[in-house]
């Protein structure tokens, strides 16, 4: 029955076929296998199924519950667009990673087992290393270098957390972690990796931007949210993911406020926009966790149409910094407005997708009376308005001109761009179709009088402010250092004091050691014997009247003797009993 | 052939002036409603006036004055990494 075929299958096999298809067949054929991909998750039915029994674990490639439907739709839903977006791309390895790296993606979000789970986890970070080298620049081939040293280190983590648990419980189910040891904070560091959670987010904004136009899209979508969907699975209600939470929306913000790079800007805000996700996670109520859901699911959409409106901007001028760009809304109407429509949805204006998915999480913070974590989500909120709201547009399509007039993007691009808006702006009117598909029932009303209010209220004086300390706001050609530098400039400091620490060392034990006292060593064993006989022998031999030449040659022939070891038996004899006597005396 | 005169709209002085005004007159009437209505409060502080104009203007402009403070510290040249 076609229903119960895996759609991570689908995606998987389907990118093998790719290099079969030509020009715009294989754009198409892309394009359609997403597609197909959606529908064939509309008709799972809940319950569990391709059950395998492996090495004596059971996995389930196939766990089928409104959880896993929600994102297993978005993840196509995005797919489809970013496919439409790229149509004109002729570059049939991104097209196949692409598909692996989302295929993936849904073979996580519907493994039943952690086994299963661990191993698409792992494709993901491979297939996802290929849309980051697809940039073919230096720059782009170090940040793929380190984006997978890091997942490799998140990997081994949730791997190790996994054998853990799995020789702790012994079964390999995927649910609800209650036990807190070793294993599961294991798990959780392992999936907070791929969350982006600091200090151990900097792999996102150095990987990211680095991407290819189309795979910067691709990837702002999966890997944190896919860590998202198994944080809601797994660590509903874990406090501690209130505190990482909290920390992402601020984090994000300040490093977005502070970046030249609108790509890196949109990296940033990633952070920020999960760290709500995380939070609704930790509270962990019903509604918090619908929030977490619904927001990942808006957030995708409006942060892929954001990449998307960066990347034609990129495309087109092939320019991605604020410092280079300005006065685009001249020559780039619709990634204006698109874009713009992102921006505002992103800051969950009323009317747009992110007011009707944050409020849920927002709210279920203060129906629990966390009254200092509302305060930081309501802050962050306002944050979001000034970094991605509005400094992304003003500086890109605004500011000053600086005289590049690209025209407008392609018509794919824009159709792709036109469809998220749409979307945006459709969940943002109408929130019930995505509140139906969320894994608990949906009681909430987000338009009340007051919501809106409060709402505008908050975000018309973040504008003003932007406005106000615009001078201050003012682009400068920097970066930041973030918490990367450990790995990329620790690494070096940390060879340079090794290798003056250590090889110090080793100099100067090689100087002491090897080539002074054992030199020593070895002198004295050498000529010890011949010092010792010939101190005694000379003025015996003078004495009993050798002189010149015949003394000469006694000395060399005893010498000679002593140097070889054959010297006499007695004389041999002789030495020992010295050197015995020596012994003694020194005892 | 005599050119398109190119779409300026926005860079001309007068209009910057005109957004300025809007941008004041949606701030205060933002705040207006708050004369009419009664928020129910979660917590108290929510319910006050114009709560969340303030909650909005001091925690941005906080945001970008922290952000500038540690940007001190942080901010450093583009080929840093390639040094």
């Amino acid at each position: 029955m076609i229903g119960d075929f895996p759609p991570a299958a689908l995606l998987i096999l389907g990118a093998l076929l790719v290099p079969f298809f030509k020009g715009n067949a294989r754009n198409w054929y892309v394009i359609i296998l997403p597609a197909l991909a959606f529908y064939l998750i509309s008709q799972l039915q809940p319950g569990s199924s391709w059950q395998i029994h492996f090495f004596g674990f059971d996995l389930t490639f196939l766990r089928v519950d409104k959880l896993s439907k929600v994102f297993g739709y978005i993840f196509t839903l995005n797919a489809f667009a970013a496919f439409i977006y790229s149509f004109y791309l002729k570059d049939s390895t991104q097209h196949m990673a692409a598909l692996i790296y989302i295929g993936s993606a849904l073979g996580v979000v519907f493994a039943g087992d952690m086994v299963s789970l661990y191993f698409f986890w792992e494709v993901m970070a491979v297939a996802s290393t290929f849309l980051i080298l697809a940039r073919k620049t230096e720059k782009a081939q170090g940040s793929a270098m380190r984006y997978i040293l890091v997942h490799i280190f998140g990997g081994l983590c949730l791997l190790a957390g996994l054998v853990i648990y799995i020789n702790q419980t012994g079964s390999v189910d995927f649910n609800a972690m209650t036990d807190r040891n070793l294993g599961t904070y294991l798990i959780l560091i392992g999936i907070l990796v791929n969350a982006a959670a600091p200090p151990m987010h900097a792999w996102l904004p150095d990987s990211y931007p680095e991407a290819t136009v189309t795979g910067g899209v691709i990837l702002s979508a999966y890997t944190t949210k896919t860590a998202v969907y198994t944080l809601i699975r797994g660590f509903p209600g874990w406090e501690i993911l209130i505190v990482i939470g909290c920390c992402m929306t601020i984090y994000g913000i300040i490093y977005a406020l502070l970046e030249n790079d609108m790509r890196r800007i949109l990296a940033y805000s990633i952070i920020n926009q999960v760290g709500f996700m995380v939070t609704g996670v930790g509270i962990g109520t019903m509604m918090s966790l619908n929030g977490a859901a619904a927001h990942a699911f808006c957030h995708i959409i409006y942060k892929a149409l954001l990449w998307m409106s960066a990347g034609s901007v990129l495309y087109m001028t092939g320019k991605s910094k604020c410092t280079d760009l300005g006065g685009l809304y001249k020559t780039m109407p619709w990634t204006l407005i698109f874009g713009t429509i992102g921006a505002l949805a992103i800051s969950s204006v009323p009317a747009t997708s992110g007011f009707t998915s944050k409020s849920l999480i927002i709210d279920g913070a203060s129906h629990e009376h966390l009254f200092w974590v509302w305060l930081i989500l309501e802050i962050a909120s306002a944050g979001v308005f000034l970094h991605a709201g509005i400094k992304f547009p003003y500086f890109v399509f605004f500011a000053k001109d600086k005289g590049l007039r690209p025209g407008e993007t392609n018509k794919s691009m824009l159709i792709a761009m036109g469809f998220l808006a749409f979307l945006c702006i459709f969940l943002g009117l109408y929130p019930k179709p995505l509140y139906d598909i969320l894994p608990y029932e949906v009681h909430y009303q987000a338009y009340t009088v007051n919501h809106v209010v409060a709402q505008l209220q908050l975000l018309s004086l973040s504008a003003l402010v932007f406005f106000l300390f615009l001078k201050l706001l003012k682009r400068t050609e920097t970066i930041s250092i973030d918490t990367d530098w450990f790995y990329r400039k620790g690494g070096r400091i940390f060879y340079y004091l090794m290798d003056k620490s250590l090889n110090g060392i080793n100099r100067f034990a090689n100087r002491v050691l090897a080539e002074g006292l054992a030199g020593f060593v070895g002198r004295i064993a050498r000529s010890g014997p011949e010092i010792f006989t010939l101190g005694i022998m000379i003025p015996l031999w003078s004495v009993s009247g050798l002189k010149g030449e015949k003394l000469q040659g006694k000395i060399e022939t005893a010498r000679a003797a002593l140097q070889t070891g054959t010297a006499p038996v007695g004389i041999g004899a002789a030495l020992a009993t010295v050197f015995l006597v020596i012994i003694f005396l020194l005892n | 052939m005599k050119q398109k005169k190119e779409f300026d709209y926005f860079d001309r002085p007068e209009t910057i002036k005109k957004l300025w005004i809007l941008l004041y007159v949606v701030c205060v009437l933002t705040i207006v409603p708050d004369f009419f209505t009664d928020r129910h409060a979660y917590f108290g502080v929510d319910g006050y006036f114009g709560f969340f104009a303030l909650l909005g203007f001091i925690s941005c402009a906080v945001l970008i004055l922290f952000s500038k403070l540690i940007a001190l510290v942080l901010k450093t040249k583009e080929d840093y990494y390639d040094r």
